[in-house]
């Protein structure tokens, strides 16, 4: 298996405030990968070592086989990144943009300005394409820097959070573009808070935690860490009372049950029990429990954590 | 964006490939032209660039002039020091456009692409270098409208103009320095004020032996006056003395510190935002 991101040991502190403590990464080339944490837990600060932005102060790296630290500018010409911020620039159009980054990238002029008018066509940007970016929406923008990320198309794609603060439309059409180039053999590095997200769009799940990776694996494999069942209490118009996970056995899920019923909350008028599979969010919150700042800046459901 | 468009773009025809390294100047030529954009299209500014000039020398003429010199010849003793406000405001836009890129994602684009990201701050000092030089045209312009008579040939001339490239270029640097280092756009605004009382402290506006003491002393040891001097002499013929290797050896060294210092500022906001 070839591996499009390797890091081993990954540390970097800023001041007193230690944000990676030791991370390791090994992403398969032509997957999507998805590092999953709550914030503050150093995701952008990764995604900042893996593009060349920050030196990490111990540990190494190497995106496509180039170490970062030794060919910096190897690595450089393998990636692109669309970051948290919209890097776009405001005064200028779509279509000056996607030329400027068109020549940036070592296309001719003329190049430039064609592949502008493919991207501009195939993110559905025609009907603005010639007015600033200051005017646009922030669906549009986010759209716009995702293609100046692929004027030219390169191995490796970071996006760190690319869906935060779009409504759900537009996260959704985001996803069918970042899913279409998966597909198309780009290997693809994104950083999210939305379980969801990393649940539809990722090959493989990271779970960071104080700077380390706390799980790995697919989806799948990970919400089997967990365990079995969720038992799930909701009142007469559906609200969720309480839910507690299981490990799976009828033991499990007998004693469940006795606790609910001890906590008296079972007994009331219209209340009904139901047993679903765990998600994301019950394997997030299992794996980062014993913090409990972390469940709480994580936008989860709340429940009862036992572990 | 429907999601079959969307799918569409997946089948698109873009094969993998590496983005090459950019060759020569090209990342400089680009920069420029995206600052000049910036420029035209900041209407702001560019009013600025034009109504500034011509309202200091109206008014440095017709309002203060006769109190200062009641023969009427301020006009003549004025321009240069004009030349050199404006330039100084001229170039504080350059922290502001400096901060602004900084405090936006695209620096950080641009930082993980092969090329020198630094040539962001190229674009920002040469379009400052030719604004503030029509600036400069015009101030001339409005004040041979309004009786300046300078003695200079045409050699001289050339000189004059290299003399405020210069200083225009010494001010950029220091402004797009102070860009990079201010924290916000507003602050990089604020930072750069004190930069444009200098010109008052020197030989500009009125001669330093009219000063009090201590501040004759602070006015001619600033690098405002040497400048001053120096385009004096070369459009009035007034003596120069050392001053034209003062004026260039003071811009020469503030350049060299504010091109170091913004180098170091360049590479440690390097991801912080």
């Amino acid at each position: 298996m070839q591996l499009a991101i390797e890091a081993r040991g990954l540390r970097k502190a800023f001041g007193r405030t230690e944000v990676l403590a030791g991370l390791d990464l090994a992403v398969p080339a032509g997957s999507v990968f998805a590092l999953l944490g709550p914030n503050g837990a150093g995701k952008t600060t990764t995604i900042n070592i893996l593009t060349t932005l920050v030196a990490p102060d111990s540990g190494t790296a190497a995106v496509m086989g180039r170490d970062l630290l030794r060919e910096p500018a190897a690595v450089q010409q393998c990636i692109a990144l669309t970051g948290q911020a919209a890097a776009v620039d405001e005064v200028l159009t779509a279509r000056e943009n996607l030329v400027m980054m068109g020549r940036l990238s070592g296309l001719a002029r003329r190049d430039a300005r064609l592949r502008a008018t493919e991207l501009i066509a195939r993110f559905d940007l025609e009907q603005a394409a010639d007015r600033r970016v200051a005017t646009y929406s922030g669906g549009m923008r986010r759209r716009l820097d995702l293609a100046l990320s692929l004027v030219v198309q390169v191995p490796v794609l970071f996006l760190d959070e690319p869906t935060t603060g779009l409504d759900t439309r537009s996260r959704q059409e985001l996803w069918a573009v970042i899913r279409s180039l998966a597909d198309a053999g780009t290997t693809i590095f994104l950083t999210t808070q939305y379980l969801e997200e990393a649940d539809r769009l990722a090959d493989r799940i990271a779970v960071l935690d104080r700077g380390r990776i706390a799980a790995e694996g697919t989806a799948d494999e990970l919400k089997s860490r967990v365990g079995g069942d969720v038992v799930e209490l909701r009142d007469a118009d559906g609200v969720l009372l309480r839910e507690l996970p299981t490990d799976g056995s009828v033991h499990g899920l007998r004693a469940a049950i006795d606790e609910l019923d001890r906590a008296a909350l079972a007994g009331a008028d219209g209340v009904q029990v139901t047993i679903r599979r765990p998600s994301l969010d019950d394997v997030f919150l299992a794996i980062t429990a014993d913090r409990p700042a972390a469940a709480a800046e994580a936008s989860a459901p709340e429940l009862i954590a036992t572990n | 964006m429907t999601t079959l468009t969307a799918a569409r773009a997946a089948a698109g025809p873009d094969a993998v490939a590496h983005r090459p390294r950019v060759r020569g100047f090209t990342a400089e030529r680009v920069f420029i032209t995206r600052s000049f954009i910036h420029t035209i299209r900041d209407v702001d500014t560019m009013m600025m660039a034009v109504l500034l000039p011509t309202m200091l020398m109206l008014m440095f003429t017709y309002i203060f002039g006769n109190a200062i010199d009641p023969s009427g010849g301020y006009v003549d003793y004025v321009v240069p020091g004009i030349i050199l406000l404006c330039a100084g405001f001229g170039a504080s836009t350059t922290a502001i456009s400096v901060s602004r890129d900084m405090s936006t994602g695209i620096i950080d684009r641009f930082r993980t692409m092969p090329l020198r990201s630094g040539a962001v701050l190229t674009g920002h000092v040469a379009v400052s270098l030719v604004r503030n030089l029509i600036a400069t045209a015009i101030v001339i312009g409005v004040a041979l409208l309004v009786g300046f008579r300078p003695s200079a040939t045409p050699l001289e001339w050339l000189a004059a103009f290299g003399m405020v490239a210069l200083y225009i270029l010494t001010i950029t640097y220091l402004f797009a320095a102070i860009g990079l280092a201010a924290p916000s756009p507003e602050a990089a605004s604020g930072y750069g004020f004190i930069l444009l009382f200098l010109p008052y402290v020197s030989s500009a506006f009125v001669p330093v032996d009219t000063m009090p003491e201590w501040l004759q002393w602070v006015a001619e040891n600033q690098p405002i006056t040497p400048v001053i001097e120096t385009i004096r002499a070369l459009l009035m013929g007034t003596p120069v003395g050392d001053s034209a290797w003062w004026a260039v050896g003071w811009c020469a060294a503030i350049i060299a510190i504010a091109a170091a210092w913004g180098a170091w500022l360049f590479r440690r906001k390097s991801g912080r935002r």
